[in-house]
């Protein structure tokens, strides 16, 4: 079996495990462990998008709002009818919540299609801009549906979301832009990035890979949203705007470009440290901003900028030599 | 026909607003190619300047609201200034995007640390100006949208002159061309972009106290929405290009207006986006912006 499908089933395996025990644990650091698993899945999502392609997107958190919508849509307006009054066993939830999950990913993957096709005529900053705009267009449509709950938001959605749920579409998430960067398929996302004009040149289809990477993106940050929903049982259009988008980019910049580890720990980071800075709540974010402009003047090439395997092959030498 | 003249006046009072910001996007982005998403904040910070000094002159004169004006642009300019020193030039030459995330950040530390010292809660903006309404033919004119557009009228003109006659603006313009020829000539192009930047940030401190006097209450988190509709209305007449702001700027706030006015009120920010989506696609350098084709 290839190693990163062993690694998949492991970590999905892992994720059954921790939440077999996720009673014993303390709620908080349950919750903790939620978002950062949330913010893994976007952050590396986000990063197919940004990394690996090269394409400025502003709007992760857009895509994410459709999949929250529409996942919680599923479970508020199907559940009670397919499961019945009593809601069902919790094999039953477990089903519809990855039904749910899915098509809420579907939407934005459709929304990553709609925004890719005409974007793609735009680079750098318009491309940011643009992307930023649509963004601002899906909260602003979220913010007059009376059926969507309007400015109010949607309210009392079911508390699916565990940690099993977070950490598997976590590994998935991992695995497949792992994988497909990994493939000879995906060599184009890297030529894409690298210089569009020789990968053009060399008969990549340049345009094609930008909206596979924004579909791919997008559907995992539906899928995200969805997980977010059924976490935090509410949601309205303003926590899905432009900051929270911001936050996204920030955590694949600081990871370094297109290297999926140091993303994975940037979120993990960025996710734990206002948690810890929450003692000291009203300087929080002057921190946390000084904190972003000094580790970009120290370390521009992002936090965790190095390479994993060649550090894992130093380390194991360092072992070798040790033993003998 | 006196709705459509109200309409158009508001459009105009608030397109003159937007394009005090976007000028000083448009401006930094011409030198550095960069998005200086602090600008915002350094906006909220000239209305905030503009609030302190309104507090210690007398209300309801022109001279008073000039003095306060003055004040706002002398400390936005300083700002704007330490800024770049600071915080943007040791990245000079860097990726862009690391000096996109580093105006990101300094974006938040503006409006955190502002929400630290001057509180959350918005305050009520002193009346610095005469705030007379004139009624001509059924029309509303408030003297503070008549202070904003003169007052804005004449900044783009002194901007528009000092960038085409003085030295330094020229000096600007060659920098904005190419900055190794630039050099090469014998500019000091560190010099040209504190100008800049100092130019930038006056002309966002008055818009800020322009803006607080129209929509009379001030808080730090007052800059982002205004100051992503002038980013948009930059793009929209072509970034780096200066008058192609000021009309990307006029076309934003008209549409908003009449849009305000319309039953579709609730989609005004979507709308803005739409515009600008539309138009991209189908001029992508904006309005006034050249498309340069890319060379191998």
């Amino acid at each position: 079996m290839p190693k990163p499908l062993l690694a998949l089933i492991a970590a999905v395996l892992l994720a059954f495990g921790v939440s077999h025990f996720s009673d014993r644990i303390d709620p908080y650091y349950l919750d903790v462990m939620i978002g950062v698993g949330i913010n893994v899945i976007l952050a590396v999502s986000l990063n197919l998008v940004n990394g690996y392609t090269g394409q400025f997107s502003l709007g992760h958190a857009g895509f994410m709002s459709v999949g929250a919508y529409l996942s919680a849509a599923v479970t508020l307006l199907a559940g009670p009818r397919l499961l019945g009054a009593d809601g069902g066993t919790a094999a039953q939830q477990g089903l519809l919540f990855l039904a749910a999950l899915v098509m809420g990913g579907a939407g934005a993957a459709l929304a990553g299609l709609a925004v890719g096709i005409p974007s793609l005529r735009l680079k750098g900053d318009y491309l940011a801009l643009v992307t930023l705009g649509f963004g601002e267009i899906i909260r602003v449509i979220f913010q007059n549906v009376e059926s969507l709950g309007g400015a109010l938001g949607l309210n009392g959605i079911p508390n699916y979301t565990t940690v099993f749920w977070v950490f598997a579409f976590a590994a998935l998430t991992v695995f497949t832009v792992t994988c497909l960067v990994r493939s000879t398929y995906g060599r184009g996302f890297l030529a894409t990035q690298d210089d569009e004009i020789a990968a053009e040149a060399v008969g990549i289809d340049t345009t094609r890979y930008k909206i596979v990477a924004f579909v791919v993106g997008a559907f995992f940050a539906g899928v995200a949203g969805g997980l977010y929903g059924h976490f935090k049982l509410t949601i309205t259009p303003t926590g899905f705007d432009f900051t929270k988008s911001i936050e996204i980019v920030v955590m694949v910049i600081l990871g370094g470009m297109g290297n999926t580890p140091g993303v994975i720990l940037a979120a993990i980071l960025l996710t734990v440290l206002p948690e810890m800075l929450r003692a000291v709540e009203q300087y929080r974010m002057v921190l946390y901003s000084l904190l972003l402009i000094v580790l970009m003047l120290v370390r521009p090439r992002g936090l965790f900028n190095f390479n994993f395997s060649a550090v894992a092959a130093r380390l194991r030498w360092k072992y070798l030599a040790t033993r003998k | 026909m006196t709705e459509f003249l109200q309409q158009l006046l508001n459009g105009l009072s608030l397109g003159a607003i937007y394009a005090l910001i976007a000028l000083g996007y448009t401006m930094v982005y011409g030198v550095l190619r960069f998005i200086n998403f602090a600008h915002s904040d350094v906006f909220m910070v000239g209305a905030f300047i503009g609030y302190f000094a309104g507090g210690h002159l007398p209300h309801d004169s022109v001279l008073g609201g000039l003095v306060a004006l003055a004040a706002a642009m002398a400390g936005c300019a300083a700002l704007g200034i330490g800024i770049e020193r600071i915080v943007y030039r040791p990245l000079r030459g860097g990726p862009t995007l690391n000096v996109l995330i580093t105006a990101i950040g300094m974006s938040l530390f503006l409006e955190y640390t502002g929400q630290l010292v001057f509180g959350a809660t918005p305050r009520p903006f002193p009346p610095i100006f005469p705030s007379k309404v004139i009624e001509v033919r059924g029309l509303i004119i408030s003297m503070n949208q008549v202070i904003v557009i003169v007052v804005a009228a004449i900044l783009m003109v002194a901007l528009e002159l000092a960038v085409h006659r003085t030295k330094i603006g020229t000096a600007m313009r060659a920098v904005a061309l190419n900055p190794k020829a630039a050099q090469l000539v014998g500019i000091n192009i560190d010099v040209v972009i504190s100008f800049t930047f100092g130019l930038g940030s006056a002309l966002a401190g008055a818009g800020g106290v322009l803006y607080a006097l129209n929509y009379p209450s001030i808080d730090p988190l007052m800059g982002v929405v205004p100051g992503l509709k002038a980013f948009v209305a930059a793009v929209l007449g072509g970034v780096g290009n200066i008058p192609g702001a000021a009309l990307g700027a006029l076309i934003l706030g008209m549409t908003e207006t009449f849009i305000d006015g319309s039953r579709w009120s609730t989609y005004k920010d979507a709308i803005a986006f739409a515009v600008l989506i539309g138009i991209l696609l189908f001029r992508p350098a904006g309005l006034l912006g050249r498309y340069s084709a890319e060379k191998v």
